[in-house]
């Protein structure tokens, strides 16, 4: 009887409430205090300081590099989140172009992006820009690019900085993954933000 | 390479699925189980401060009554937050008031497990929000969708009056299962390099001279009950996509082994409770509910591992289109893909969270080719490989009794499950429950593509326009959540009646299979003969498919063909919209 009629309501009002405090609240807290407690540097979210010490970025996030001097990462389709106007890498509204493969402004997405990169990239033809150069990232964030997009760019960079090209490999190659376990659950990757402090630092460097 | 690495993560996920499946039923059986001196304090309390005596047995319409009044005040909670976000702590970045269309649709798909998300988190959502009102129906969504398909089991092994008590069933699911492995599993995802903090977004300078607003929160929080309870509503826009809900390979494997596991437990779970019910029995021999179990899984991954293959291939060829048109190199596709994530492993993430009614994604949907994106949109249609917590294992069993049905008449044997006579009731029953999924994607989809109010939130034209709408209906329909996200979703007719769909689809279905669960329950299981049709075999198992396949295609294969199919054919032929 305990389950009929208006009495039914008793232990479902109490149960939400009970399980509010359980789930929305004591145990969320938990995870956030331990967590910033156990791991402070990945709680902040992964920070990362340039090369006279201040913070130039997150390492999980990827940035807008227009100059030729340095390492470009691939296109965004965010959008300023004020404006609604097109602004890449803007960390505060997420998102990819969501264009379908049939969409005609894929194509001119993809257009726009492949004369922007071989009139930065003299010398370089279309067919041998790897896509991820040329397609936007789902996040619009991503950080990372294909080891062969970081190679791609090495001449252009190193006319730009006056840095040796074997240097700028070595870089490249020092920012490369392309371990066994990231081949087999992932792809290589660089990091570009990584692979530009490396570079700035070089730089610096006497 | 990435291939064998998909196929790693698939054993992983295959090996665990087990063990957790035998726990849980210990758990669920009231039996010794692993943490029973920590929890039983804890649950005493509980039911305590919850008034409810565990032991006291509900009918079926008692057990399903108590599913829809405790899901209700649940989400008037979560309806208050989110309208009142502005008045309340933990907004460091001021996000503004939340419309009541907005605020129904979220609380209305958040109780119902789907997580459709018609907002961009990390511009809308405060820090409060996102815990106390979305992790919070993170956690008590799934525990409700495994009560309602434990207390389903009780009705299939002996004849009973009562399915158990759902609070209880609901609290086990909760401190047992879920709080225990959301914990651990956010911490894992914390050391692997999500975030978690209370701070504001963060301002940098950056190298070249700019200056870059960074959103951050409390994600490892929210990110592993996402996962483990097939939720799938990030906390950010771009959801698994965005670095800081998924920083690399590793977390992405995590993801999906999380998101994976205990909708396939609880398939094992199901034949140790059946086999328990039957100890002492002639029948007790049999160990009929483990056979059923072992041929529901084998059958179902098959499938599952055919749609992975379907999506990867489709991916791997990427847009001959482009190619043709611009000269750029025929390779795989990477519009929407995030590097570090590879193709196999994006391509397990697209599957997976479709099968399991997830809804989380690591890849734009919008921007897979056709053939990947519809894969996505039939695993949703399906809604039984292996699906979302509980509900899924439901629809399974819906579609063994539909099999049983059709195979019965085929042979001219008296049809029966693990026993149980199916009869006419039985049959109109799960039929009503068949068909409500069918009815809920096409009909508004009908209505949205013939008026303005639909078509003018599309961004993709053609046939991809199709696409983009039906996926959001089917998203809908089976409590998934992830989208063809170029549709504007945020509109008022939007908002309303995917919210209805929402609703709709998950409770509805489930009274109809409810009903179904009260009729099984009053039955003696028969003894096994030779005249019997053993659902338990596998020639039973591949039937099941065809039947699955068969359903599922004819009443979906035109606006498949209108959608993905079309598409996919234009896209080769090296048309454009």
């Amino acid at each position: 009887m305990h389950f009929e009629g208006w009495r039914a309501w008793g232990p479902a009002l109490r149960m939400s409430i009970v399980s509010w405090l359980l789930c929305g609240v004591a145990v969320p807290l938990l995870i956030v205090f331990v967590g910033e407690a156990l791991v402070p540097a990945h709680a902040q979210g992964s920070m990362l300081r340039g090369p006279s010490g201040q913070v130039v970025g997150s390492a999980d996030i990827g940035q807008d590099w227009t100059s030729p001097r340095w390492f470009w990462g691939r296109p965004s389709a965010t959008l300023n989140p004020a404006t609604g106007k097109p602004e890449p890498y803007a960390a505060n509204n997420s998102g990819g172009s969501n264009l379908g493969p049939t969409n005609s402004a894929l194509k001119a997405e993809v257009q726009a992006n492949l004369q922007a990169f071989l009139a930065g990239n003299p010398g370089v033809s279309a067919s041998q820009v790897p896509l991820d150069l040329l397609e936007s990232s789902g996040s619009g964030l991503d950080p990372d690019i294909t080891p062969a997009s970081a190679y791609i760019q090495v001449p252009r960079v190193a006319r730009a900085t006056g840095l040796p090209a074997a240097t700028l490999d070595a870089l490249v190659a020092g920012q490369t993954h392309d371990g066994l376990l990231v081949r087999l659950f992932g792809a290589p990757f660089v990091n570009v933000l990584r692979l530009n402090v490396a570079l700035a630092r070089t730089e610096g460097a006497p | 390479m990435g291939l064998v690495g998909a196929f790693l993560v698939l054993v992983v996920i295959a090996l665990a699925a087990r063990p957790l499946g035998r726990y849980m039923f210990k758990v669920f059986a009231g039996r010794p189980a692993f943490g029973d001196r920590i929890a039983r304090p804890v649950e005493a309390l509980l039911w305590r401060l919850g008034g409810v005596d565990p032991d006291e047995g509900m009918t079926w319409k008692q057990y399903f009554k108590a599913v829809l009044w405790l899901n209700l005040p649940m989400a008037l909670i979560s309806y208050v937050i989110l309208r009142t976000q502005t008045h309340l702590p933990l907004n460091p970045d001021r996000q503004g008031v939340i419309a009541w269309p907005l605020a129904f649709n979220t609380a209305a798909s958040f109780v119902a497990n789907c997580n459709w998300q018609a907002y961009s988190g990390e511009q809308t959502m405060s820090y409060l929000s996102q815990l106390a009102a979305l992790v919070f129906l993170q956690f008590t969504t799934p525990a409700t969708g495994i009560a309602m398909v434990v207390g389903f089991i009780r009705a299939l092994g002996q004849k009973t009056d009562t399915l158990g008590n759902f609070y209880a069933d609901y609290l086990r699911a909760l401190t047992r299962v879920l709080l225990p492995l959301a914990f651990v599993g956010s911490l894992v995802l914390l050391a692997a390099g999500v975030p978690d903090t209370f701070a504001g977004a963060a301002v940098v300078h950056t190298l070249q001279g700019t200056t870059q607003v960074i959103s951050r929160g409390p994600v490892a929080a929210l990110e592993a009950i996402k996962q483990l309870g097939t939720n799938g509503g990030g906390f950010f826009n771009a959801n698994s996509a965005h670095p800081f809900e998924n920083p690399n390979w590793l977390s992405n494997v995590l993801e999906i082994i999380m998101m994976s596991t205990l909708p396939i437990a609880l398939v094992f779970t199901f034949g140790h409770m059946v086999d328990a019910q039957r100890e002492g029995t002639s029948q007790a021999s049999l160990r009929i509910g483990a056979r059923q179990a072992n041929v529901i899984f084998g059958v179902t991954m098959t499938v599952l591992v055919a749609c992975f293959l379907i999506i990867y291939g489709s991916e791997l060829g990427g847009n001959p289109a482009l190619h043709s048109a611009l000269g750029v190199r025929l390779a795989p596709n990477m519009e929407g893909h995030e590097v570090r994530f590879g193709q196999a492993l994006t391509a397990l993430f697209v599957n997976n969270t479709t099968a399991f009614t997830t809804g989380a994604v690591d890849t734009m949907h919008d921007s897979l080719t056709p053939l990947a994106g519809g894969t996505a949109l039939l695993l949703m249609m399906l809604n039984a490989v292996f699906g979302g917590k509980g509900v899924g294992l439901l629809n399974i069993l819906m579609f063994v009794v539909i099999t049983v049905f059709v195979s019965g008449l085929m042979v001219g044997r008296t049809p029966t499950l693990l026993g149980k006579k199916i009869e006419s009731r039985e049959i109109r029953l799960a039929t009503v429950a068949m068909l409500i999924h069918p009815v809920l994607i096409l009909a508004p989809t009908a209505f949205a593509l013939v008026h303005r109010i639909g078509t003018s939130s599309l961004t993709n034209p053609a046939l991809h326009g199709i696409s983009e709408v039906v996926y959001a209906y089917a998203s809908a329909a089976a409590n998934n959540g992830s989208a063809f996200a170029g549709l504007n979703a945020n509109t008022p007719f939007y908002n309303v009646s995917l919210g209805l769909v929402i609703l709709i689809g998950r409770y509805l279905s489930v009274a109809a299979m409810y009903a179904l669960a009260g009729s099984l329950a009053s039955k003696v299981p028969a003894a096994v003969t030779a005249g019997t049709l053993r659902t338990d075999t596998w020639s039973f198992g591949w039937v099941y498919v065809g039947v699955l396949v068969i359903v599922g295609a004819l009443t979906f294969f035109p606006v498949l063909a209108l959608g993905p199919i079309g598409e996919a054919l234009s896209m080769h032929a090296g048309m454009w919209f």
